[in-house]
């Protein structure tokens, strides 16, 4: 049965949290993490939804350190007072 | 000038000289806030110790967006604390430039009170550059900028805010609606715009003619340059008025045509366009006398960027000519395979051009199915990437 938004989402912010400090996270590697995880139970359209409602909700941002990523939010380490 | 200017003597020798001076224009908006002092006085040091003070920060963008800001912060904020965080915003400009007064002073506004004052008009992306501004107003100022029917515009690894020359509005060589293009791939591509899924950064250029006024070939993933492809139009009394006024047509037109497909004979010109390469050396020597073909659309060509990973690449072609008509399907289908191939397999940081390097133009046309064509080879012998099934079937 194909996932739902949610649960990808869901699945998908799981990864980003254990990987947090330790590797950065492109929106393709989500994409293609959840493709492994779930076979035919998802699609790109879906994944790419599944992202838009992680960004939208304020649960992940995107980051930039040399190319795009997506991370919990967190005080950037560059960032002054 | 506000009396709680820095000392700086050396960028005071860039106000010197007949040309526009940026320092002029940053002591002139320190009158109006103090960012733009403390931006003098650390760029003062940065030229003294030659070492640059900015960090780049993570900041890509404002709730819901990952591109249209830069994070930037000073290294010295103890010293410069007005210029502590001084982010940079990409604003979406309208497609060939075009803007009323109105608007103008809309944005200005909108930057003086948000930020630092300084724009950028425009960047080297074509949008419109709003330079420092804090953390906090990013999101006000977001929404401000919305109120006056302006959105942010691309940055980091999405699809950048797609730039055209001024096209049919003001030029009579363009050979398609290159602002009418821009709008229409800008909205269609929304999400990419705003929202980073690529391996890397993705850029579309449109220029109307050859010429190629925004230097598409060089700067963009996808180049849309305008050409016809049928004859050049000559009016040729008007080639006799050039020449009767003392141009030396055998000379400046004939010696550095490229493909030497022209004759003068004192009378008339002779053109065999079948040999032309659309370079538009002629038109622009004689604009009155010769204008590019009826039939007009565009070539498309893929791959150029700067060096970074690779060298500079320039495009190549892709489709040698299509017509560029509303509502850009075949622009839209061709792209769509292009990115779909390019985020499935392209590494990390790797721009198209790179990539197809990387896997094979041949790989590459397989793969987004289109027909290799004599056209798409950049210079004879060297990228023999077409095989021929018949050639496997001898062997």
């Amino acid at each position: 049965m194909a996932k739902t938004v949610e649960e990808i989402a869901d699945a998908m912010f799981n990864m980003v949290k254990d990987a947090q400090g330790q590797k950065k996270l492109k929106p393709m590697d989500l994409t293609k993490a959840m493709v492994s995880i779930f076979g035919d139970e998802v699609d790109k359209k879906t994944c790419k939804l599944a992202i838009k409602q992680l960004i939208d909700s304020g649960k992940c941002v995107y980051t930039y350190f040399g190319g795009s990523y997506i991370e919990l939010p967190h005080r950037e380490g560059a960032a002054n007072d | 000038m506000a009396d709680n200017l820095p000392n700086t003597p050396m960028l005071d020798e860039l106000e010197k000289g007949k040309w526009p001076s940026f320092v002029k224009e940053i002591k002139m908006a320190a009158k109006h806030g103090p960012m733009a002092a403390d931006l003098l006085g650390q760029l003062e040091q940065s030229y003294n110790e030659k070492i640059g003070h900015w960090k780049h920060g993570g900041i890509v963008g404002v709730m819901g967006y990952g591109g249209g800001v830069i994070g930037r912060y000073s290294d010295l904020p103890q010293k410069f604390p007005n210029i502590s965080h001084f982010h940079t915003m990409r604003i979406n400009q309208p497609a060939g430039w075009f803007y009323t007064t109105k608007a103008l002073r809309s944005i200005c506004d909108i930057w003086e009170k948000r930020g630092s004052g300084l724009t950028n008009m425009h960047g080297s992306t074509g949008d419109i550059i709003l330079l420092g501004t804090t953390t906090d107003q990013l999101e006000p100022t977001f929404t401000d900028l919305q109120g006056i029917d302006f959105d942010i515009g691309g940055s980091g690894s999405d699809l950048r805010t797609p730039s055209c020359c001024c096209g049919m509005a003001r030029c009579e060589w363009a050979c398609y609606d290159t602002m009418a293009l821009t709008y229409d791939l800008t909205m269609h591509y929304q999400d990419e715009l705003h929202r980073p899924a690529f391996p890397y950064k993705f850029k579309f250029k449109m220029s109307g003619c050859p010429n190629d006024c925004v230097a598409s070939i060089a700067r963009a993933d996808m180049s849309i340059i305008g050409t016809w492809r049928d004859e050049i139009q000559v009016d040729q009394d008007a080639v006799r008025e050039y020449a009767d006024r003392g141009l030396d047509i055998q000379s400046d037109v004939i010696s550095n045509c490229p493909s030497k497909c022209m004759e003068w004979d004192g009378k008339e010109l002779h053109i065999d366009n079948s040999f032309c390469v659309r370079c538009m050396h002629c038109i622009n020597v004689m604009p009155k006398a010769l204008r590019p073909g009826k039939d007009r659309g565009a070539t498309i060509l893929i791959g150029s960027k700067a060096p970074i990973i690779e060298g500079a690449f320039l495009s190549s072609v892709l489709f040698p000519f299509i017509k560029i008509e509303p509502p850009y399907d075949m622009i839209k289908d061709t792209v769509d395979k292009m990115w779909d191939v390019w985020c499935e397999e392209g590494k990390n940081r790797e721009r198209i051009g790179e990539f197809i390097q990387r896997v094979g133009l041949g790989n590459f046309l397989d793969a987004i199915e289109i027909d290799p064509v004599p056209e798409m080879v950049a210079h004879p012998r060297e990228n023999p990437y077409v095989f021929y099934e018949e050639y496997y079937e001898e062997d």
